[in-house]
C-alpha cells in the first residue's frame, strides 16, 4: 500500500498542469497514468489554445459570449467566466515554463482565427500545439521531480461512506495490484473517443475516468453532448486541424461549391463546429458529396504557407489519404471528436463526492455546453487542472488517510481472475466495434427518437455479450488483452449514460440534433441532464444552467 | 491483397526463454499501416501479442519498432511500402538499443534516464517578465523542428554507437538538449555545453546518418548535435579530441585543399599523448599492408587559392 496526499488520474494536460499546481502548493503528489504521460491524448490537439489578451485589444467577455454562443448557451456563465478571464495567465505561463509559439513580427505570441469566435485569438505552435504543451508540462514534472506511476491501470477508485480515499491500481508491466491511499484524488484521464467507430481519439481515450467517478458515486453530465470534428479524413477518420480553415481552407461539395457560404454567411467555413458538422453531413445525405465526404480545399494557400503553419496534417494528408494538400483538396468528413460532457464539477474540481475532484476532458464544469469552440479544450484542461490541484492541495492539507488497507483491493483482484478463467469466445474487439459502429449510427451527427431506441437495444446487446468476453492472455506482464477488456467495460457504461441523455433531450441543441425535433426550446430544456448511478441503474436529473449577464438569443453564424 | 508477416514474440513467463519468429497470414487493404496490421493480428488471431500503440497518426510516439530492421513508427509505415520482393514475409521486431520486456514492448527507463539527464527544461534568466518573453519568430520556427520530437525512440534504437556504447547520451536526448540550447530564452548555454562536451555527448557520434533516416517527424538529431559540437567549440569547449579532429580537418583543407590524414589523428590527439599515438601503430601497420597509407609529402592542390575564397566565403556569411 502506498500514501500520497493527493493522487492524480491521468497524466494529460489536465492531470499535469495539476499536479505543478499541487505541487507548488507544498504537499506530496503522485501522477498514475496507463501510458507515459508524453503518450497522451494531449498531444492530438493540433490548433492551438485560446486567450483574450488585453494588450493585444481583445476583451475575456468576447470570447466568454463566443465560447457561450458556441455552447448553444448551455454552459455555464460562472464557469466560462472564469475560464475566460485565466486564459491569458494560464498561456503566459506556459510561455514562461518554455512552450516556444508561433510569433508576430514584434516577437510577440502570434495568433490564428478559429471557429466560432469574432476576434483571432488561438495561440499556437505551428500545427502541434497540444504536443509542444504537453512536453513542456512534462519537462516541468521532471524538474519538479514529482512522482509518476508510469504505465499503471487504475481498476476502481475507493470509497468509503461517500468519501474517496484513494484507488486500486494495476502495474501494467508486472500485472502487480496496489492499494494508493490519497487524502484527495483528481480525475484527469481524459476523453472516451472509443466509444464511437470511428473516432479521432487515441486508442487509450476508453471513458476510464468517466466510469471510475461514476462508479465512486459521482454524476455525469451532458453526456448526449458528443462533438463530431468537421474535418477527419476520408477512411482513417485522422483529425485535420480546424487550423485548415481558421487559415483560410474553403470547403467544397461535389458541384465545388463552397457550401458554407449558403449555410453560415457570416462566418462561413468557421462556424461553430456543430454547425459546419451538420452542413457538411447534410450536403452528403442530399447527394452532393463525393463518397461520403466534402472537399477540403487549401491550394489557394500555397506551398510555403503551407509548411510553416501545418506541416503535420500536410504529413497526414499524404501518409493517410494519399493526398498532397498543396496540390489537391482533400476529401474529409465530419468525425467523432469530442466528448463535453463528464464528470459533473464545479470551478475548484469538485464532483460532489469528497475528496474525488476532476479536470480537462472527463470532467463536465460545464464550459462547452452544447458544443465546445476548437481551442477551448487545451484552455479548459490548464485552468481547470490548476485550479483542481490548488483546491485538492488545501484539502490534502486537512484532512487525514481515511482507514483502507489491502483488501480494498479483494474485488478487483477477484474480477480480474474472473476474466481471466473466462473461458467463452468472443473478442473485445469485435464487441467495441459493434458498439462503436453502433453508436455512430443511433447517436451521431442526426438523432431521431426511433434511432436512438435502436441504438439502446443494440447497447444492451453488446453489454450481454461482454459478459462472456474471452482474454486469450493469460500472464501478468505487460497484458494489453486484459487492459482492452477492463476498458471495454468501462466504454460500455460509457455509452449507456450518453444514450438515455441524448434519448431523454426533446429539442435541438448544440450538437444533439434531433431530426423530429430540430428546434432548441429554451423554456423547456435551459437545463442539464444528470446521470448518477443509483444500485446499478442510471438514474437522470436535471440541473438549470448557470446564466450570468448574457440571455440566450438565436444562434446564428 | 494478402500479406506474410514474421512477428517477433517473446514471453518472459514462458519456459521458453528465447524470443521466435511467428508467421501471420492476412488479408489487408492497400491502405492499410504496419499498425493496422498488428490490431488485426491481436483483435481477431491472436489475443497474447503486446505492442504499445495509440493516436495511430504519428504524434503520440508509443509504437516506435523495427519492420524490415528498419526503426519508425507502426501507424504511419504502410504495409503496401514494405513487402519485400522476393516473396518473404514482412518482419516485425521491437525497437533495438533497448531491453525487451514482452513482444514488441521495450522497457523504456534508459531512454528516459538520457533525456532526463540533460536538464530538459527552460532555465530563463532573472525574473519573469509580466507578458510573454519576446523572440524572433525565425527563432521559434527553427526550434520548431525540435520541438515536433516526439520521444518515440526511434532514432535511439537504430543508431549504431548506444549499439556499442550505452554511456552514449543519444539522439533523442541530443536533439532535446539542442532545444534548450537554440532557445534565445534560455541562459544555462554555458553549463549545458560543458556537459555535452563529456564523454557521451556530442562528440561520442560517430556521423552515420541512422537517426536522420529513421526519424518519423523529420528532427534531424545528427543535424542538431552537429550544431551542439559547433557551440560547444564557440564556447571555448576546443580541447577534446573532438574539437581537435574538427579543427585539424578544416585547417588542413584550407591550407592544401585536401586533408591530410597523416596529421590528422596526430593533431586530433595531441603529439604527446603517447598512449593513443601507440595505440595507432596497429591502424598504421595495417594501412600500410593495405597499402592505404597516405604520401608522406602532403602537396597542395593546383588552385588551392579557390579553396581558401570558398572558406572566406563561408565565414563572411556565417
Amino acid at each position: 500500500m502506498y500514501d500520497h496526499d493527493v493522487l492524480i488520474i491521468g497524466a494529460g494536460l489536465a492531470g499535469m498542469r495539476a499536479a505543478l499546481a499541487a505541487t507548488e502548493a507544498g504537499v506530496d503528489v503522485a501522477l498514475v497514468s496507463k501510458v507515459h504521460p508524453v503518450r497522451s491524448h494531449s498531444n492530438a490537439a493540433q490548433g492551438g489554445i485560446n486567450a483574450a489578451l488585453t494588450d493585444r485589444g481583445d476583451d475575456w467577455r468576447d470570447h466568454a459570449y463566443d465560447t457561450i454562443k458556441g455552447s448553444d448557451f448551455l454552459g455555464d456563465q460562472d464557469a466560462i467566466e472564469i475560464m475566460c478571464r485565466e486564459a491569458g495567465d494560464e498561456v503566459i505561463a506556459m510561455e514562461h515554463m518554455g512552450a516556444i509559439f508561433n510569433r508576430d513580427e514584434e516577437g510577440r505570441l502570434g495568433t490564428r482565427s478559429f471557429g466560432g469566435q469574432r476576434q483571432a485569438r488561438t495561440f499556437f505552435v505551428a500545427d502541434f500545439t497540444g504536443q509542444a504543451l504537453l512536453h513542456v508540462l512534462y519537462e516541468q514534472i521532471v524538474k519538479a521531480g514529482a512522482l509518476v506511476y508510469e504505465e499503471w491501470f487504475v481498476l476502481s477508485l475507493i470509497e468509503r461512506d461517500g468519501e474517496c480515499g484513494g484507488a486500486v491500481m494495476m502495474d501494467i508491466k508486472t500485472g502487480k495490484i496496489e492499494v494508493v491511499r490519497a487524502k484527495a484524488v483528481i480525475m484527469a484521464a481524459g476523453g472516451l473517443g472509443r466509444v464511437f467507430e470511428p473516432s479521432t481519439n487515441a486508442m487509450i481515450c476508453t471513458g476510464d475516468g468517466m466510469s471510475l467517478a461514476y462508479q465512486a458515486g459521482a454524476s455525469l453530465m451532458d453526456m448526449e453532448m458528443v462533438q463530431y470534428h468537421p474535418t477527419t479524413l476520408k477512411g482513417s477518420g485522422v483529425l485535420i486541424s480546424e487550423a485548415a480553415r481558421g487559415e483560410g481552407a474553403y470547403l467544397l461539395n461535389s458541384e465545388n461549391d463552397r457550401f458554407m457560404l449558403k449555410y453560415a454567411p457570416e462566418f462561413k467555413e468557421l462556424a461553430s463546429r456543430d454547425v459546419v458538422s451538420r452542413c457538411e453531413q447534410t450536403e452528403i445525405n442530399e447527394g452532393r458529396g463525393i463518397d461520403g465526404c466534402v472537399l477540403l480545399d487549401l491550394r489557394h494557400l500555397g506551398e510555403k504557407y503551407i509548411s510553416e503553419r501545418l506541416s503535420q496534417i500536410r504529413e497526414l494528408a499524404m501518409d493517410f489519404a494519399n493526398v498532397d494538400m498543396v496540390k489537391e483538396p482533400v476529401p474529409i468528413m465530419p468525425g467523432m471528436h469530442y466528448q463535453m460532457g463528464g464528470v459533473k464539477a464545479n470551478v475548484d474540481g469538485e464532483t460532489g463526492v469528497p475528496g474525488l475532484y476532476a479536470a480537462g476532458e472527463v470532467a463536465c464544469v460545464s464550459v462547452h455546453g452544447g458544443n465546445r469552440l476548437g481551442a477551448n479544450s487545451l484552455l479548459d484542461t490548464l485552468v481547470f487542472g490548476r485550479r483542481s490541484g490548488v483546491h485538492a492541495a488545501e484539502r490534502a492539507k486537512h484532512t487525514s488517510h481515511l482507514a483502507i488497507d489491502d483488501s480494498a483491493a479483494k474485488t478487483d483482484r477477484e474480477n480480474i481472475q474472473k476474466l481471466l478463467s473466462n473461458d467463452k469466445n468472443e473478442s473485445f474487439g469485435k464487441i467495441r466495434f459493434d458498439m462503436g459502429t453502433a453508436m455512430k449510427e443511433h447517436f451521431g451527427v442526426f438523432r431521431e427518437d426511433s434511432s436512438m431506441a435502436e441504438g439502446i437495444n443494440k447497447l444492451n446487446l453488446v453489454k450481454q455479450r461482454a459478459e462472456s468476453v474471452y482474454v486469450a492472455d493469460k500472464t501478468k506482464t505487460f497484458n494489453t488483452n486484459l487492459i482492452f477488456t477492463l476498458e471495454l467495460g468501462f466504454m460500455i457504461e460509457c455509452a449507456e449514460t450518453i444514450a438515455s441523455s441524448a434519448y431523454n433531450r426533446t429539442e435541438s441543441r448544440g450538437a444533439h440534433t434531433r431530426t423530429d425535433m430540430p428546434d432548441r426550446d429554451d423554456e423547456n430544456w435551459l437545463k442539464h441532464i444528470v446521470v448518477t448511478n443509483k444500485d446499478g441503474k442510471h438514474h437522470i436529473s436535471y440541473r438549470d444552467v448557470i446564466i450570468t449577464d448574457w440571455t440566450p438569443t438565436v444562434r446564428q453564424y | 491483397m494478402e500479406v506474410k508477416l514474421s512477428v517477433r514474440r517473446y514471453d518472459p513467463e514462458s519456459t521458453n526463454t528465447v524470443s521466435h519468429y511467428q508467421e501471420y497470414q492476412m488479408e489487408m487493404d492497400e491502405a492499410s499501416t504496419i499498425l493496422d496490421a498488428l490490431i488485426q493480428i491481436r483483435e481477431d488471431v491472436d489475443g497474447t501479442l503486446s505492442l504499445r500503440c495509440s493516436c495511430r497518426s504519428a504524434i503520440c510516439g508509443s509504437c516506435a519498432m523495427r519492420v524490415n530492421g528498419e526503426a519508425g513508427l507502426a501507424c504511419n509505415t504502410k504495409v503496401i511500402d514494405v513487402i519485400p520482393s522476393d516473396g518473404t514475409p514482412i518482419v516485425v521486431e521491437p525497437a533495438g538499443n533497448l531491453p525487451v520486456i514482452k513482444d514488441l514492448v521495450v522497457d523504456f527507463q534508459p531512454f528516459w534516464n538520457q533525456v532526463k539527464s540533460v536538464e530538459p527544461w527552460l532555465q530563463p534568466a532573472g525574473e519573469e517578465p509580466e507578458a510573454e518573453y519576446l523572440a524572433p519568430d525565425e527563432d521559434m520556427l527553427h526550434l520548431a523542428g525540435v520541438v515536433s520530437c516526439i520521444l518515440c525512440g526511434a532514432c535511439v534504437s537504430d543508431c549504431t554507437v548506444l549499439e556499442v556504447d550505452s554511456n552514449f547520451l543519444g539522439p533523442a536526448a541530443l536533439a532535446k538538449a539542442y532545444r534548450f540550447v537554440g532557445d534565445p530564452r534560455d541562459d544555462a548555454d554555458a553549463k549545458r555545453l560543458e556537459t555535452l562536451n563529456q564523454e557521451g555527448g556530442v562528440w561520442d557520434c560517430t556521423r552515420c546518418m541512422k537517426c536522420v533516416e529513421v526519424c518519423p517527424k523529420g528532427v534531424a538529431p545528427m543535424d542538431r548535435i552537429m550544431s551542439l559540437r559547433e557551440k560547444v567549440m564557440d564556447a571555448g569547449h576546443t580541447n577534446t579530441n573532438g574539437a581537435r579532429h574538427a579543427t585539424a580537418f578544416v585547417d588542413s583543407v584550407r591550407h592544401s585543399g585536401w586533408l591530410d590524414e597523416l596529421k590528422l589523428p596526430i593533431k586530433s590527439f595531441g603529439i604527446f599523448n603517447l598512449k593513443a599515438m601507440i595505440g595507432l601503430i596497429p591502424l598504421a601497420i595495417r594501412s600500410q599492408r593495405a597499402g592505404k597509407v597516405p604520401p608522406l609529402i602532403h602537396k597542395n592542390i593546383p588552385d588551392v587559392e579557390n579553396v581558401r575564397k570558398i572558406f572566406d566565403k563561408v565565414e563572411n556569411k556565417k
